[in-house]
């Protein structure tokens, strides 16, 4: 096989990657056979991964596509007579269907859904099935699962989503311990805020744009950890002064 | 906010907890207005054009003229048509086709605040060729590229802009035959001082200047007013279902005075920009 | 209008802006400029100005339009009405409807669609400022958008036009060259597999012209093209730079 790109190096879409045979095709890339040898090309902008012979692009760029078990931060957009709409972004809507909402039995001729969740309700649900040919369906049940009622809503490319949470939740953790605010995370690229003070909320938002716009870069948590400790020593320092 | 055409219940309450609490969510005074970027003159094949960026909206304008006949009723006088098109560039909520109810309303308020204010003289013997038979017509398009709130702002300030940078033809006229030609030379179109907007929105009981998207799409009410260079108040117009009382309506008019000042200067700096300007520079 | 024929070459063997034969016209892009969009191209290219937004993939309304084996693709081509020399009304001409489905057509091409049953992929594409070639600048300028929206694709479109001016094979023929020419040939390509997706002309050229036209396209596309990587990557590297200088601040 014949590399033509290093780890970590930004590629665009079409850009072949590698040559050869025994190559397998990872994320975000597309194979194609030119004159019996196979290519591995990028279908999306991203940063290529090597890993023996397996190639892949993890993009930079791209929608939200559903994953069971996924938590995610819906919307909901229509309610129906057993079940809502559920706006997740990207390109399908999710189904709620009422018994994965409420335990007990529910009457829809005496009963209407928008008692318990209306149009422009925000909820933290979980996906429980997804296969491309159907809508995803989404469940409340489930620890934390529920309709979220406060706080500052913000949306980030889904992509990011993964550098946002980090290695076994590290730069999530980072965020909440240094803020001392509560962050839910949706894999969506929905994100809920909730702080005390608006300038600490603030503070987590331009820190999360900030890991968005670096999510390609190295040494991405220790420089989080150095702007927040900068940020929030001015943040003190000026409200001392307006006292 | 993409994909997003509801406000959210959270988005909402957020928002009037906020304001109750006297915060906006970009740090904002109540009063204040986001930052403000005109480049002029940015559309070689337009005779007038000016790009706005108003926050993060970002708007352009530009001016065509061409001569046609006036009306009966004003033989003497030119004519001047604004258009606005909420292009689906500018939001995944706005959908191609021919322009809205949305659309048409806020091309009508800018229209007014400049045909009102007499700012360009319709009746100046520049836009006159030959009475009751040949007359310059200008058309004021305006196109929404990204909306981020307060379009009706942000549209009256570029297309006043596109006016100021609008050059008109020198002409020749053949006495005989009344044939007209252009001539290559061009003067400014004539113009006495400037207009701009000033839009408010009215959340829970609370009135706020220059609403960004969310804010925009969470108020009960709108007020925007016109206002010239010398004060005058040309146009008004009040929105949506709420409601807003007369010492509110005064408030807003005071402030409004104050606020056009610094407009009326974007306008002049901007005015009759020499060269072509690169839109590339533009900072989106 | 004064209708006497006019040459379009200098005396020199230059064109009207100066240009060699085989010269382009300055050429800038940017990615990412629009906020609400999913994905966005601002591009110059002479005078040219080009605005793209792409949204999606996203659900399709209506509903019936939606296919259950792929996603589909809605390209809408338009001119500003002050973009053109004498005012276009605002509605739609034909010649928009025609230019919209031909791009269409390249941009199906390079797409894995049927990874978006159901869907839709939008792309608006709006001439702010028109100066001969925007068919070509449009598919640029898309390919770019539809990466920055980081849609699946296997490859970037690339345009350029060549034509017949005074009598010799140019390269990306200006407003008047494309008007007042004797031939034009817009050309997309899909570079890393050398694939035509757009071919039109009009005009008079020889078969020997044509074959000579496709050549030259070659080459200019070759060096468009790198311009737009450049462009897609320049996002990510004005950040590293940034980064850069901060980290030799602190040493």
């Amino acid at each position: 096989m014949t590399l033509l790109v290093t780890r970590n190096q930004i590629v665009v879409p079409g850009e072949v990657l590698a040559r050869g045979s025994g190559l397998k095709a990872g994320g975000g890339v597309y194979r194609k056979t030119i004159n019996h040898e196979v290519e591995i090309c990028a279908s999306m902008i991203g940063l290529a991964q090597v890993r023996k012979n397996r190639i892949g692009v993890v993009p930079l760029e791209g929608c939200y596509i559903p994953l069971e078990g996924d938590i995610i931060i819906g919307l909901i957009t229509r309610v129906g007579v057993t079940s809502w709409n559920v706006d997740i972004r990207g390109p399908y809507v999710g189904t709620l269907k009422v018994g994965n909402v409420i335990d007990r039995d529910f009457d829809s001729l005496r009963e209407s859904l928008d008692r318990i969740l209306q149009v422009g309700d925000i909820i933290k649900a979980q996906i429980t099935y997804f296969d491309r040919t159907r809508d995803p369906v989404l469940t409340l049940q489930g620890r934390g699962l529920r309709k979220i009622n406060i706080g500052r809503l913000i949306e980030v490319d889904p992509v990011k989503i993964p550098r946002i949470i980090g290695k076994k939740g590290s730069m999530i953790q980072l965020l909440k311990n240094m803020t001392n605010t509560q962050i839910i995370v949706g894999q969506n690229g929905r994100i809920v805020i909730i702080a005390t003070d608006i300038r600490i909320e603030n503070l987590v938002e331009r820190s999360i744009r900030k890991i968005e716009a670096e999510a390609h870069t190295s040494g991405l948590t220790d420089r989080i950890r150095e702007f927040l400790e900068k940020e929030k020593k001015q943040l003190f320092k000026r409200s001392e002064e307006d006292e | 906010m993409r994909s997003n055409e509801i406000i959210s219940s959270l988005e909402r309450k957020y928002l009037s907890d906020l304001i109750a609490k006297g915060n906006r969510m970009d740090g904002r005074g109540f009063w204040e207005s986001r930052p403000i970027q005109i480049i002029p003159n940015v559309v070689k094949k337009a005779e007038g054009s000016a790009m706005v960026k108003w926050g993060d909206t970002v708007v352009l304008a530009g001016v065509k003229i061409q001569l046609g006949s006036p009306f009966p009723d004003t033989p003497n006088d030119g004519v001047i048509t604004v258009n606005l098109e909420l292009s689906p560039i500018s939001s995944p909520s706005h959908e191609s086709g021919p322009p809205g109810p949305e659309a048409i309303e806020m091309a009508r308020i800018v229209d007014r605040g400049i045909r009102e204010s007499q700012i360009i003289p319709m009746d100046d013997p520049k836009l006159c060729v030959i009475p009751g038979k040949s007359v310059w017509i200008l058309f004021v398009d305006i196109y929404i590229l990204d909306d981020g709130g307060n379009l009706i702002d942000a549209s009256a300030l570029a297309a006043m802009a596109a006016l100021a940078n609008t050059r008109l033809n020198l002409l020749s006229i053949d006495e005989e035959t009344e044939e007209v030609s252009l001539l290559e030379e061009t003067e400014a179109l004539p113009r006495n001082g400037s207009v701009a907007s000033c839009t408010f929105a009215k959340i829970n009981d609370t009135i706020i200047y220059d609403p960004n998207l969310i804010e925009d799409r969470g108020k009960s009410a709108r007020f925007s007013v016109a206002v010239t260079n010398e004060g005058l108040v040309s146009s008004m117009q009040k929105g949506e279902s709420g409601t807003f009382f007369e010492e509110e309506i005064l408030t807003m008019l005071e402030k409004a005075s104050e606020r056009t000042k610094e407009l009326h200067n974007l306008i002049e700096q901007s005015s009759q920009a020499p060269e072509l300007q690169e839109m590339f520079r533009f900072d989106f | 209008m004064n209708k006497e024929k006019r040459s379009l070459l200098l005396e020199d063997g230059r064109r009207l802006d100066g240009r060699e034969l085989h010269e382009l016209r300055p050429i800038t892009m940017r990615t990412g400029v629009l906020d609400r969009a999913d994905g966005s191209c601002y591009l110059t290219w002479g005078n040219n100005k080009i605005i793209c937004a792409i949204y999606g993939p996203r659900e399709l309304h209506p509903k019936h339009l939606a296919r259950p084996d792929k996603a589909i693709v809605r390209v809408e081509y338009r001119l500003a009405t002050f973009s053109v020399d004498e005012r276009k009304s605002p509605a739609p001409r034909r010649r928009e409807y025609e230019l919209s489905k031909i791009l269409a057509e390249s941009i199906n091409k390079i797409l894995f669609l049927e990874k978006f049953p159901n869907g839709t992929i939008d792309v608006f594409i709006t001439v702010l400022d028109a100066d001969g070639g925007t068919r070509c600048a449009a598919l640029t300028a898309a390919s770019l958008g539809l990466a920055d929206a980081g849609i699946p694709m296997n490859g970037i479109l690339t345009g350029c036009a060549v034509g017949k001016v005074d009598g010799k094979m140019v390269v990306d023929l200006s407003d008047i060259e494309d008007k007042e020419g004797e031939g034009d040939m817009p050309i997309v390509m899909i570079h890393n597999t050398g694939e035509l997706t757009l071919l039109q002309s009009d005009g008079k050229l020889t078969v020997e012209e044509v074959k000579e036209g496709l050549k030259l396209a070659e080459t200019a596309i070759g060096k468009i093209y790198q311009m737009q990587r450049k462009a897609l990557l320049a996002k990510y590297s004005q950040i590293e730079d940034q980064l850069d200088e901060i980290d030799d601040e602190e040493e």
